[in-house]
C-alpha cells in the first residue's frame, strides 16, 4: 500500500510537472504574437484600450507579466480577464457557465454509447467470424474511418427533413444552464448531436471489446472451465467477462472525465453553446487568455484521464501492482 | 553506457596494428570436406515477398489500394482538363445541378431540378427561359392559385446588369447584329424614372423585370376582393397588362427621342467610358466562354465547380498525408533509433522531450503555428510543418521498443563480434525488423492526417483558400447553411473523404495483417 501511495505520489508529481511547463511555453507563445492596438486615424476610440491594456499589465516585459500571472493564479485561482471577447469578464466564470452543455451532451453520448458498445463488443466476439460478426465489424470500421462530421451531415439531413420540423438545420435550442437543458423541447433538439457523438464511442468500444473478449475467449482456463461444468454462459459472464473488464473498465473510466472536454466538431456542427465553441471563437478572435485557460483545460484533462486510466488497471485487476518495477 | 564503452574498447583492440591479420594466416576448415546438410528443396522467399503475396491475396485491401490510386488520378488529373479553377468564380451560376450534356433531356444528370411551384414562379421560370416542362397541377379555372409540376433548368439565370469599357461594348453591339434574336445578348434598358415603384430595388426585380411585372399581375389577380384583375399600373396610371390579359412589356422600356430603344447608360468621359448594360447573362457566358456552362458534379453556393474543387481538395489531403507520413517515417525511425540503440541518459532525455510533446493537445500546436505563420508562408506548408511537428512520435515510440528487443540479441552480439559499427548494426541488422510495423503505422497515419487537416478546415482554424486552394473540410463548412434544400453540395465532398478515409484504413489494416508474421498461413 506504501509503495502504491508513493507511485501515486509520483505521477501526480509529473503530472503537475508535466502541465506547469506546457503553460510556461503556452504562455511564452501566446503573449510573443504581435497584437498592437490598431487606432483608426483622426479617432479616439482606442484610447481606452490602451488604457486597460496597462491596466492589466500588457506593458511590462514578459516575464514580469508571467509572474503576475502566476501569482494571480495561485493566491485567487483566477486565469485573468477576456480580452478580445467577453470583454473583462473572469475567464474561469465565463467558462463554467458554458460547461452546462457540452456535459450534457457527453453525458448522455456515453451514457447510450456503453452500455451498447459492450453489448455489440460481447455480441461480435461470442459470434466470432459468423455473419452477425462481420456485419458489426464493417459498420465499426465504417463509423471509425467516417469523419465525424460527414456523419452529423447525414443525421442532421435525415433530422431535418424527415423530422417534421422539429429539428432545425440551424443546431440546437439555445440554453446554457442544467435547469433550461432538461426543458423537453432543448432536450429533443439535443437529440442528433447525442447521437452523433455517441456513433463514435460505441464502435470504438465495440472493437476493443471483440478484441479483448474473443482473446479471453481462447485462453486455456475458459476449456477448463468448461471442462469442469460450466455452461457456455456462466463461463462467459464468470471468467471471460471479468477477465475482459480489466482493460475496458480504465477506457470507460476515461471516457467519463473526457466528458467536461467535448467535442470541437459537434459543438461547432450543431452550434451547441458549450466549451469547444468558446475555444474556437477564442482561438478565431486570437484571445489571450481564454485560449490560455481553455488550452490548459484541454491538457489537463488529457493529463488526469491518462493518470486514472493507469491507476485504474490495479483496482480492477489485483494482479497488476502498481509501481512495481 | 558502460557497455557502449567497453565496446569501443574492444574494438579498439582489435584494430590496434599489433593483431592484424592477412589473408595467409586464415583458411577455410571445411574447405575440402564434404557437407552432409541438404540444400533447401523450396525457394526462398524473403520476409517483404511473403507479406506481399499476402497482402495480394486480401482482396478487400487490394480494391481499397485500386480506388485510392483512382482518386490520386482523379485529384491530379480533373484540375487539368476542366478549364475551371477554384479561385474565379461566376456568382451567378451558383448551385447549378449536376449535369452531363450526354444526359440531355431525359430529366436525370442534366442539370434540372423537378419542383412543385405556384404560379409566379412559374411565370418567373417561363420569363427567364428555364422553363423545360411544367403541367398544371390542379383543376383552377381562375389560374390564381394553381400549382405547377415543372422541371426548369438550374444553368439558365436570365438578365444581369453589368458594366463594360468601350471596346467590349461596341464588340457586342457588332456580335449581337450577326446572330438570330435569341442569342442576342443586349436587351433594352427599362425606364425606371417612370415605370418603377418603389420596391423596385433588388437586383432579381431589376434584372427579371419583365417577369416581375407578369408575377405581379397574377398576385395581383389573387389579392382582388372581386378577383378581377388589378391591372398592374405604372406610375402615371397606365395599365401594362391589359384586361384580356395580355401585356405591353414593351411600354416599360427605356426609348430616346428617336423612339428607338436605348441599350446601354454611358458614363464617365470620353475616351474612357463605362457602359451599362441589361444583358441576357447566358448568351454573354456563351460568348465569352465559347460554350454554355457545365458543372459535371454541379457548382457551389459560390458559383464555382465543384468537382474541380473536390479534385484540387483531394490534392491537398493526399499531397499532405503523403509526403507527412514519409517524413514522420524518416524522423520517427532516426528519433526512436538513436533512443532504443544507445538507452542510458540519452534515452531519458529523449523521451523526456517526446513524452511532453506528446502531452500537447495538436489542436494548439495548429493553431500557434497558424497565429505565428500564416501571412508568412502558404497554409499548406504550415500545415505541412504542423503536422510533422508532433507526429513523428507515434514512430519513434514503435522503433525504440523494437530496439530495445532487438539490441541485446545474440544475432547482434554475433555481427558486433564480427566488428560491424554502430550505424551497420542500426541500419542492418536491427532497424529492419521493425520495418513492418512503421511501415504499417505510417500508411495508416496518411487517414489521419487527411482527417486532422479536413476537420481543421472544417473549423475554420485554418484556411487554405488564401493560397489559391481548397479544402474538403472547407467545402463541407461552406455548404453548411444551404444543404437541406441542395443536398447536392455535401453529398460529393462526403462521399470523396470517407471513401478516401475507409480506403487508407482498409489499405492499412491490409498491410498490417501481411506485415504480422504470426498471422502467417492462418488464412491458407
Amino acid at each position: 500500500m506504501n509503495s502504491m501511495l508513493k507511485y501515486i505520489l509520483q505521477r501526480v508529481l509529473l503530472m503537475i510537472f508535466t502541465a506547469f511547463f506546457i503553460m510556461t511555453m503556452l504562455f511564452v507563445f501566446v503573449k510573443l504574437i504581435p497584437d498592437p492596438v490598431t487606432c483608426a486615424p483622426g479617432t479616439t476610440s482606442c484610447q481606452s484600450e490602451i488604457a486597460w491594456r496597462k491596466a492589466l499589465g500588457y506593458d511590462k516585459p514578459l516575464l514580469v507579466q508571467y509572474w503576475m500571472y502566476l501569482v494571480a493564479l495561485f493566491t485567487k485561482g483566477t486565469f485573468g480577464v477576456g480580452f478580445k471577447m467577453y470583454a473583462l469578464q473572469p475567464v474561469v466564470d465565463t467558462v463554467n457557465s458554458k460547461l452546462a452543455p457540452t456535459m450534457f451532451v457527453n453525458f448522455f453520448a456515453l451514457l447510450i454509447a456503453i452500455p451498447v458498445g459492450l453489448g455489440f463488443g460481447i455480441f461480435s466476439a461470442l459470434k466470432k467470424n459468423k455473419w452477425e460478426d462481420q456485419v458489426i465489424s464493417v459498420l465499426v470500421m465504417l463509423v471509425i474511418s467516417v469523419p465525424s462530421f460527414v456523419y452529423a451531415f447525414l443525421l442532421q439531413y435525415f433530422f431535418v427533413v424527415y423530422g417534421g420540423g422539429i429539428w432545425k438545420a440551424t443546431g440546437v435550442v439555445n440554453a446554457t444552464t442544467f435547469a433550461e437543458l432538461f426543458d423537453w423541447d432543448v432536450f429533443v433538439s439535443y437529440i442528433p448531436p447525442i447521437l452523433c457523438l455517441c456513433l463514435g464511442t460505441i464502435a470504438g468500444l465495440t472493437r476493443f471489446t471483440r478484441a479483448e473478449l474473443t482473446e479471453v475467449l481462447t485462453s486455456d482456463f475458459m476449456l477448463l472451465a468448461r471442462a469442469k461444468g460450466l455452461t457456455r454462459a456462466q463461463a462467459t459472464v464468470r471468467h471471460a467477462l471479468r477477465n475482459a473488464m480489466v482493460p475496458i473498465f480504465p477506457m470507460i473510466l476515461g471516457e467519463f472525465i473526457g466528458i467536461i472536454g467535448g467535442s470541437l466538431i459537434i459543438e461547432q456542427f450543431f452550434s451547441i453553446p458549450g466549451i469547444g465553441k468558446l475555444y474556437l471563437q477564442s482561438i478565431n478572435s486570437v484571445d489571450y487568455n481564454f485560449f490560455m485557460y481553455l488550452s490548459m483545460f484541454y491538457v489537463v484533462i488529457g493529463l488526469a484521464s491518462g493518470l486514472v486510466i493507469d491507476l485504474s488497471y490495479g483496482m480492477v485487476d489485483p494482479r497488476i501492482r502498481m509501481g512495481a518495477k | 553506457m558502460s557497455m557502449v564503452n567497453q565496446m569501443a574498447k574492444d574494438r579498439d583492440i582489435v584494430s590496434s596494428s599489433d593483431y592484424v591479420l592477412s589473408a595467409q594466416d586464415t583458411k577455410f576448415v571445411q574447405s575440402n570436406s564434404e557437407l552432409s546438410d541438404t540444400k533447401f528443396e523450396t525457394k526462398q522467399m524473403s520476409f517483404f515477398h511473403d507479406a506481399f503475396r499476402r497482402f495480394a491475396q486480401n482482396k478487400g485491401s487490394v480494391v481499397a489500394g485500386i480506388i485510392i490510386l483512382f482518386l490520386l488520378a482523379f485529384s491530379l488529373i480533373v484540375p487539368a482538363v476542366s478549364g475551371q479553377d477554384v479561385v474565379n468564380n461566376e456568382p451567378y451560376y451558383a448551385e447549378c445541378l449536376p449535369k452531363n450534356p450526354l444526359f440531355a433531356g431525359t430529366g436525370f444528370w442534366d442539370g434540372t431540378k423537378k419542383v412543385d411551384a405556384p404560379i409566379q414562379q412559374y411565370i418567373s421560370y417561363q420569363e427567364k427561359g428555364q422553363l423545360v416542362s411544367g403541367t398544371k397541377r390542379d383543376k383552377d379555372t381562375t389560374n390564381l392559385n394553381s400549382y405547377y409540376t415543372c422541371r426548369y433548368d438550374t444553368y439558365i439565370k436570365g438578365y444581369a446588369y453589368q458594366s463594360f469599357d468601350e471596346e467590349t461594348y461596341n464588340a457586342l453591339v457588332a456580335y449581337d447584329k450577326t446572330v438570330e434574336a435569341k442569342r442576342r445578348i443586349l436587351f433594352p434598358l427599362v425606364d425606371y424614372t417612370t415605370y418603377c415603384e418603389t420596391a423596385f430595388t433588388n437586383s432579381f426585380t431589376r434584372d427579371q423585370v419583365e417577369g416581375w411585372y407578369k408575377q405581379n399581375a397574377y398576385a395581383s389577380f389573387k389579392v382582388g376582393a372581386n378577383k378581377q384583375p388589378l391591372y398592374v399600373l405604372d406610375s402615371s396610371g397606365d395599365a401594362i397588362l391589359n384586361a384580356d390579359g395580355t401585356f405591353e412589356l414593351e411600354r416599360i422600356y427605356l426609348k430616346d427621342s428617336f423612339g428607338n430603344y436605348v441599350y446601354s447608360d454611358r458614363t464617365g468621359e470620353a475616351g474612357a467610358y463605362s457602359y451599362a448594360c441589361r444583358i441576357n447573362f447566358d448568351n454573354y457566358y456563351i460568348k465569352t466562354h465559347g460554350h454554355a456552362p457545365l458543372f459535371i458534379l454541379g457548382s457551389d453556393t459560390n458559383g464555382k465547380d465543384l468537382m474541380t474543387r473536390l479534385a484540387i481538395g483531394g490534392r491537398v489531403s493526399l499531397l499532405l498525408g503523403i509526403t507527412v507520413s514519409v517524413i514522420n517515417f524518416i524522423l520517427g525511425a532516426i528519433y526512436g533509433a538513436i533512443e532504443g540503440y544507445y538507452g542510458g541518459v540519452v534515452d531519458l532525455v529523449m523521451e523526456r522531450i517526446s513524452e511532453i510533446l506528446a502531452e500537447v493537445p495538436t489542436t494548439i500546436i495548429f493553431v500557434l503555428f497558424n497565429w505565428y505563420l500564416r501571412n508568412k508562408i502558404p497554409t499548406i506548408v504550415l500545415l505541412f510543418f504542423a503536422f510533422i511537428f508532433v507526429g513523428w512520435l507515434g514512430t519513434a515510440a514503435t522503433v525504440r521498443m523494437q530496439f530495445y528487443r532487438f539490441k541485446n540479441q545474440e544475432y547482434v552480439l554475433a555481427a558486433r563480434t564480427l566488428g560491424a559499427s554502430d550505424a551497420r548494426l542500426i541500419v542492418k541488422h536491427i532497424f529492419p525488423n521493425s520495418l513492418g510495423t512503421v511501415v504499417t503505422s505510417s500508411v495508416l497515419m496518411i487517414p489521419g492526417v487527411i482527417f486532422s487537416e479536413s476537420s481543421l478546415s472544417y473549423l475554420q482554424i485554418i484556411d487554405l483558400s488564401s493560397s489559391g486552394m481548397t479544402s474538403i473540410g472547407t467545402m463541407l463548412s461552406e455548404a453548411q447553411g444551404a444543404y437541406t434544400t441542395n443536398p447536392n453540395l455535401i453529398i460529393w465532398p462526403a462521399l470523396f473523404i470517407s471513401l478516401l478515409m475507409i480506403c487508407f484504413n482498409m489499405f492499412g489494416n491490409g498491410l498490417r495483417d501481411a506485415f504480422n508474421p504470426t498471422l502467417r498461413g492462418a488464412e491458407e
